[in-house]
């Protein structure tokens, strides 16, 4: 390694101020600058954090977005979410392909321009959709491919990748249907901050309580309760957490909060601050919205200007509260809490075990609230107009409104700000999605749906949804669906636990022998058996879910499987005439079976 | 009244815990076997094989983490949770290459002994048969990655108890791997052949060199006795 770049590594280093929880923005800027984070690298960067070499190889090979092998000057990552799928992506990666002259997961030979898919990007809403480098190109076709190659190869820019002066939508389509009283009504920046602290943080807490807002991401649980274990739990310090990681597949929700609405986030989690008596809040954005970071990074600079952020907030004396943005790299697990928390101390995003739970020891050991973009949102605005006001909205046990991204066979793909409770027939009819044989509702790690189910309603007591809403229309191959679910998990899982790390890959086999036509009964069952443990025996929420896409459209969809399924009892997979093809044309004779007479 | 004992239920017998102690430590104290795979009593636990995941007060759990709390109801030699175990045994059998019949571990594995020990025969699922590298540069100790379980136990022994760090885990998912704090090999790093960590695998995937077959098989610990049978004596 030259001595300059052993130099720029130091100084890389250094400006993170050799902290080690910061060694994921150091091999972020190596990876840029150098197009890999090679072993002399991690050696330099190991040697000053005084951590073993290993420690260093061990977190930068997890994530999808850092390489220890050289890539090109560009790197080309083509959304390959089933969305894009089924518009045409296809197309666009052959195209791509013959311009580039190497196939998918490989780098041309000028090293210009390096091909790489990558799960859905957050841009299910104007597919097909890529990343070059940190620049979102979105509605591609096949035809634009040569005029982006073209340019990658000369170093000439693509997109807008001005972004420093530009809002995000310059480069991204905002696709906001439907705006609701909640996340997307106009705000009064600092209103929510000035409520609250005319408050004392117990009564913000019981506020918040009193609203039943639970948690946006999926899992419901309610926010008021979450922050008061927080500020209970005895600690150096107390940590507010933004979860900015939607990485479930058709989920784009927070993209459109942190491009129109990015103060209503801060303003929640400045109020969570004061709530549960935090001093620093982190925000944790998916390694895909590199395009948002400097916009955000601005918001934040302006509201540090406006005295919303920074020492004695609002007037406040002693209420100092600042929020720090953590880039991610590409890593699905990312967005479960445990695992966010290991990624934002720089290590790999591996999930842990509970009890201890975040609120109790989270980062840095210390009672951490890790709460959804839109769970923030909407803290913010029950500050500002009551917990009345927000219960009143949407159904007894889900109160407020959801913000749900609608993506696939719809006239108007976008994010729709609704009260909780509507039914999935309503949704379909609001977003022209009528004709739909299934319906994704939560992702992949949610439930798909028949037409019997359309009168079901999307809440926390019925179905539950993260936001991730995937229409299928009538001639979508609904098991190349399930296969590429299950292939998805396959990709992110982390690897910590075998039922998960082990047990999809089988999953994925077991299914595939039914597909082919060679399953009896006795796989559809094996298959079903496998899927249970993988969810009941997996570490995290990632493998409790991965058996999901099958076991939902087993339940609701039987035909899919039945209909594949031999009357036999058992169907080898193991092709006997195959096998043996090569040696019979050696040998010039055919093999005598048993009972065969020779 | 913090040093009061607590009393937890394990498939319907009441067992002491102290304060503190895990599900499994309590359940080993009182003679009462939980299948493990990567818990080793002398390291911090791991939580990766999800070998000792239990129910409790129904929700499947791994005992060797969550404290034993007053009341736990806990459900452990189930046939659905054993039956489960032993399917996750069938995933790292599948998973690796694994050469039982002229392995230098037979008979001293606590991956086999688990597979007899929850009823496997052979596994049911189709072999992964992965490409694998074979690091045997260092003078005393050899990795045989094809007969690893990513059970974390030589990273957490390094790292806690020799104060090391020579092994780590390489990149995610099907894919990851032990790796060495080295450029290249084992031979590069700071490892010695009395190292905790070169003695604490549970399978034949780092074996000391020139030991080999110093017991027959036949007359090794699990030939002996099943896995597990050291903690059921203590049983009152």
């Amino acid at each position: 390694m030259a001595a300059d770049q052993k130099q720029t590594v130091k100084e890389i280093v250094q400006n993170f101020g050799k902290n080690r929880h910061r060694l994921m923005d150091m091999v972020r800027e190596v990876q840029s600058r150098f197009g890999h984070v090679s072993n002399e690298s991690a050696h330099v960067i190991a040697d000053i954090l005084g951590i073993p070499f290993v420690e260093v190889i061990d977190m930068v090979s997890f994530y999808s977005f850092l390489s220890r092998t050289l890539k090109g000057k560009s790197v080309v990552r083509l959304s390959k979410c089933i969305v894009d799928k089924m518009h045409g992506m296809d197309k666009v990666a052959a195209a791509f392909e013959k311009e580039v002259g190497v196939k998918f997961g490989n780098t041309s030979g000028d090293r210009s321009i390096t091909l790489e898919y990558t799960p859905c990007i957050g841009m299910c809403d104007q597919v097909p959709a890529l990343l070059v480098n940190g620049t979102v190109i979105t509605n591609v076709t096949s035809k634009d491919v040569p005029e982006i190659v073209g340019r990658l190869r000369k170093g000439k820019k693509i997109g807008t990748q001005d972004t420093d002066s530009t809002r995000p939508d310059a480069q991204v389509e905002l696709n906001l249907r439907k705006p609701g009283p909640v996340i997307f009504s106009p705000m009064d920046r600092g209103a929510a901050i000035r409520a609250a602290l005319n408050m004392t943080p117990e009564e913000v807490i019981t506020t918040v309580t009193n609203s039943r807002v639970r948690g946006r991401g999926g899992a419901g649980f309610p926010t008021g309760m979450k922050w008061n274990f927080c500020r209970k739990s005895k600690g150096e310090a107390h940590y507010v957490i933004c979860n900015a990681d939607e990485g479930e597949p058709g989920t784009f929700k927070d993209r459109v909060i942190l491009t129109e609405v990015p103060d209503l986030v801060f303003e929640g989690m400045t109020v969570a601050g004061y709530a549960i008596g935090a001093k620093e809040g982190l925000f944790y954005l998916r390694g895909e919205y590199q395009y948002l970071y400097s916009y955000l990074h601005q918001v934040l600079a302006h509201r540090r200007h406006l005295g919303l952020l920074g020492r004695n907030i609002g007037g406040k004396e002693g209420f100092d509260f600042d929020i720090r943005i953590q880039m991610g790299a590409g890593a699905y697990v990312c967005g479960e809490e445990s695992s966010l928390i290991e990624s934002l101390e720089g290590k790999r995003g591996a999930p842990r075990d509970r009890p201890p739970f975040p609120v109790t020891k989270g980062f840095m050991n210390q009672p951490s609230s890790v709460n959804n973009v839109e769970t923030y949102c909407c803290a913010a605005r029950i500050m500002e107009k009551g917990a009345d006001w927000f219960a009143n909205i949407g159904t007894k046990d889900s109160s407020g409104t959801k913000l749900f991204s609608v993506s696939g066979d719809c006239k108007k793909p976008g994010v729709y700000e609704l009260e909780f409770g509507i039914t999935v027939d309503d949704l379909l009819q609001v977003v022209g999605g009528e004709d739909a044989q299934a319906v994704q509702v939560g992702g992949p790690s949610g439930n798909c749906i028949a037409p019997k189910d359309f009168g079901r309603k999307l809440c926390f007591e019925d179905l539950s949804t993260g936001g991730s809403v995937i229409v299928f229309g009538p001639k979508r191959d609904m098991l190349d669906v399930v296969r590429e679910f299950t292939e998805f998990f396959i990709e992110e899982s982390c690897g910590w636990c075998p039922p998960c790390r082990v047990g999809t890959s089988v999953m994925l086999g077991m299914l595939d022998k039914i597909i082919t036509g060679k399953g009896s009964r006795k796989d559809l069952e094996e298959l079903e058996k496998v899927c249970n443990t993988v969810k009941k025996m997996s570490r995290c929420g990632l493998g409790q879910t991965a058996p999901n896409p099958i076991l939902t459209t087993m339940k609701n969809f039987p035909k899919l499987y039945s209909s594949l399924i031999k009357t036999e009892e058992y169907v080898p997979t193991f092709d006997w005439d195959k096998a043996l093809a090569d040696g019979i044309a050696i040998a010039g004779r055919k093999p005598v079976w048993e009972g065969e007479e020779l | 009244m913090s040093n009061d004992m607590i009393t937890i239920y394990i498939d319907d017998i009441a067992v002491e815990a102290k304060p503190g102690q895990t599900v499994l430590e309590a359940a080993d104290a009182a003679g009462i076997y939980i299948p493990r795979l990567c818990y080793h009593k002398d390291l911090v636990p791991g939580g990766h094989c999800r070998v000792c995941t239990v129910k409790i007060n129904g929700k499947p759990t791994n005992a060797c983490t969550f404290p034993a709390q007053e009341g736990l109801v806990i459900e452990n030699n189930t046939p659905e949770m054993v039956e489960a175990r032993r399917q996750i045994i069938e995933f790292l059998f599948v998973e690796g290459n694994h050469i039982c019949p002229y392995c230098e571990k037979a008979g001293n594995c606590e991956l086999q002994a688990l597979a007899y020990r929850l009823g496997m025969t052979a596994p049911t699922f189709p072999y992964m048969f992965p490409k694998i590298q074979v690091d045997a540069t260092h003078p005393d100790v050899y990795i045989d990655r094809n007969r690893c379980v990513l059970c974390g136990r030589c990273v957490r022994a390094s790292r806690d108890v020799d104060g090391k760090s020579v092994f780590g885990f390489e990149g995610r998912g099907i894919n990851k791997r032990i790796v060495v704090n080295a450029d290249h090999s084992l031979s590069e790093t700071q490892l010695g052949a009395a190292d905790k960590a070169a003695h604490i695998c549970p399978t034949g995937s780092i074996v000391i060199k020139r030991v080999g077959y110093s017991i027959p098989y036949g007359k090794r610990d699990y030939d002996l006795e099943p896995i597990g049978s050291d903690i059921e004596k203590k049983r009152k």
